[in-house]
């Protein structure tokens, strides 16, 4: 090529960097400078000026601190929950489906195509009272006559263990997949049972599939607001519909832009936090 | 190929260890029809649905009937909807994969000054809550003045799709066998055509799975479309702001279809990819 190489990764590079510096970093930016403002005197609904208002941050974490803690243990309850759902899927995928291996990989996938808000709608009618699980614990007597399904937490962090579930399956079953299965016989060839061989060698190679399927999970969990609105109440409310409902029914900006930062930036930290103790630098 | 192997260790693994293995193969495989009956579910009572005779408000059964898919269209603004799902996401694909692909091969192939810091950028839109994303392109649009709508939900989706298509592509690149390029090199290919003729057809199921990915990502999302394309409505938008007064029937036909049809592509590149590796 006539191109001198050096320059061959920053032209190829600047397309999509470029497209991501507008369109990514440009609105992070310009949302931090949104948190710090307050309403123009005056003004009409939805007009704000930059007084670098730090206080904004205090008032919207404090009123809605009880929302922001529901995102962060929703999120990491459905995480566990995917985590526990998903790895035997994934095991069993990856050692025990042989030839059905690709089939299996694709129906993991393949609810993912029906549209998740109709899945998670579908989950709201199965559980709710006209749905059939609810009469049918009743009747057997398992939950109480006024106990309800739909409308609790327990419906909400269901929703997302679900609609998250092939995040977590995928990236587990491409770090399984790549274990080579000799290094397991090897453990029991030097007397390990089946539960030490995979204490002590199937889960630390897999570690990275662990580490990519949680936060590919978490992340999208901790900011989510479609299955607290579908399957929740008003006091199983997420920080996600805070953002939303102070975005366009309320038209306050700067809590909205303050909130999204503040769940930005604890994101963030917990991230670099886990990546760091699970000791996988090479994330993507 | 490593059954014969397992079966000649067996006699010399004590009994005990033998009862669990084979109940550990076994629980495994239980486990799966379980797991794979929980994730389809939602699948299925959305596929029976779309057979009932229900009118306006697809709640309740009340009987069987082919109408819904005689007649996808029938429910007003369903089929507008999917029209514009799709082209948003045929757009949002084809720019994300272009874009994401130059991108896997910069960070994938050559080592330069910055490499680290252009995997951070990478990282962070998909450590990015998509209520955030959304909420601030939005806020960068209105500065702008720029109303939102259908170029602006294309460009959202672009920027969602590129880190995904990133790191699909990357893995790809990862796993070829440098080896490869090495023959041809040896032959007398120079760079462009070892490119061309090597690397691209090998990096390509992966740049197409990145596609498929990118596609069913667009096609598939609400929060950050919410945000960015006011007045449009996108399928999810329609089931989204309909959900309040019950779902037509037709949004379930559509939502089988898709599943289907996304099936049967899946299967299909397989049995392509199968007969090529033959």
């Amino acid at each position: 090529m006539s191109l001198p190489k050096v320059r061959v990764p920053y032209l190829l590079l600047f397309p999509g960097f470029a497209f991501l510096f507008t369109f990514f970093i440009l609105p992070i930016i310009n949302l931090a400078q949104t948190s710090t403002q307050t309403p123009i005197k005056g003004g009409d609904t939805g007009q704000y000026e930059q007084t670098f208002a730090f206080s904004n941050y205090i008032t919207a974490f404090t009123e809605n601190k009880e929302q922001f803690a529901r995102s962060f243990v929703f999120a990491t309850c459905s995480t566990l929950l995917a985590l526990a759902i998903a790895y035997p899927l994934a095991y069993a995928i990856a050692f025990k489906a042989g030839k059905f291996k690709n089939i299996l990989l694709v129906l993991v996938v393949a609810p993912f195509f029906t549209s998740f808000l109709l899945r998670t709608i579908a989950w709201k009618q199965i559980l709710g009272e006209e749905g059939f699980v609810v009469p049918g614990l009743r009747s057997l007597h398992i939950i109480s006559q006024q106990t309800t399904l739909t409308s609790t937490s327990f419906a909400v962090v269901a929703g997302m263990t679900y609609n998250f579930l092939p995040f977590m399956t995928l990236p587990l079953y491409a770090s399984l997949e790549r274990i080579d299965p000799r290094t397991i016989e090897a453990a029991g060839d030097l007397y390990a049972n089946g539960i030490t061989a995979f204490r002590r060698v199937t889960m630390p190679l897999s570690l990275p599939g662990v580490v990519a399927g949680t936060l590919l999970t978490f992340i999208p969990a901790a900011g989510d607001y479609v299955n607290a609105a579908i399957l929740g109440s008003p006091t199983s409310k997420m920080v996600g519909n805070v953002i939303e409902s102070r975005y366009f029914k309320i038209v306050d900006y700067p809590t909205a832009a303050a909130l999204s930062f503040t769940l930005m930036a604890t994101i963030l930290v917990l991230v670099t936090l886990y990546v760091r103790k699970a000791g996988t630098e090479e994330l993507v | 190929m490593s059954q014969k192997i397992k079966d000649a260790t067996i006699p010399t693994i004590p009994f005990k260890a033998r009862f669990s293995r084979w109940f550990g193969r076994n629980l495994l495989r239980i486990y799966m029809v379980f797991g794979f009956t929980y994730l389809f579910i939602p699948v299925a009572y959305t596929f029976a649905f779309s057979f009932n005779d229900s009118g306006k408000s697809n709640l309740i059964w009340k009987g069987f009937t082919l109408r819904n898919w005689q007649n996808p269209c029938g429910a007003p603004e369903v089929c507008s909807a999917l029209g514009n799902s799709i082209k948003i996401g045929l757009l949002a694909t084809t720019f994300a994969t272009i874009l994401g692909t130059m991108i896997a091969f910069a960070v994938g192939r050559y080592a330069f000054r910055g490499r680290s810091s252009s995997n951070i950028l990478i990282f962070l839109p998909m450590a990015t809550p998509e209520v955030v994303l959304g909420a601030s392109l939005l806020s960068l649009f209105l500065v702008f003045k720029i109303n939102p709508g259908f170029w602006p939900t294309v460009i959202a989706h672009v920027m969602f799709c590129i880190s995904f298509v990133v790191v699909t592509v990357k893995a790809r690149i990862a796993s070829l066998d440098p080896r490869l390029e090495q023959a041809a090199m040896d032959l007398y290919a120079n760079e462009l055509e070892t490119f061309r003729r090597v690397t691209l057809p090998l990096v390509a199921p992966g740049i197409a799975g990145a596609a498929l990915l990118a596609f069913s990502l667009s096609f598939d999302d609400f929060i950050i479309t919410n945000f960015n394309s006011g007045t449009l409505m996108t399928f999810p938008k329609f089931v989204y702001v309909s959900a309040a007064r019950g779902i037509p029937a037709q949004a379930n036909v559509i939502g089988s279809s898709m599943f289907f049809l996304a099936l049967i592509l899946v299967i299909a590149g397989q049995v392509v990819n199968r007969k090529k590796v033959r």
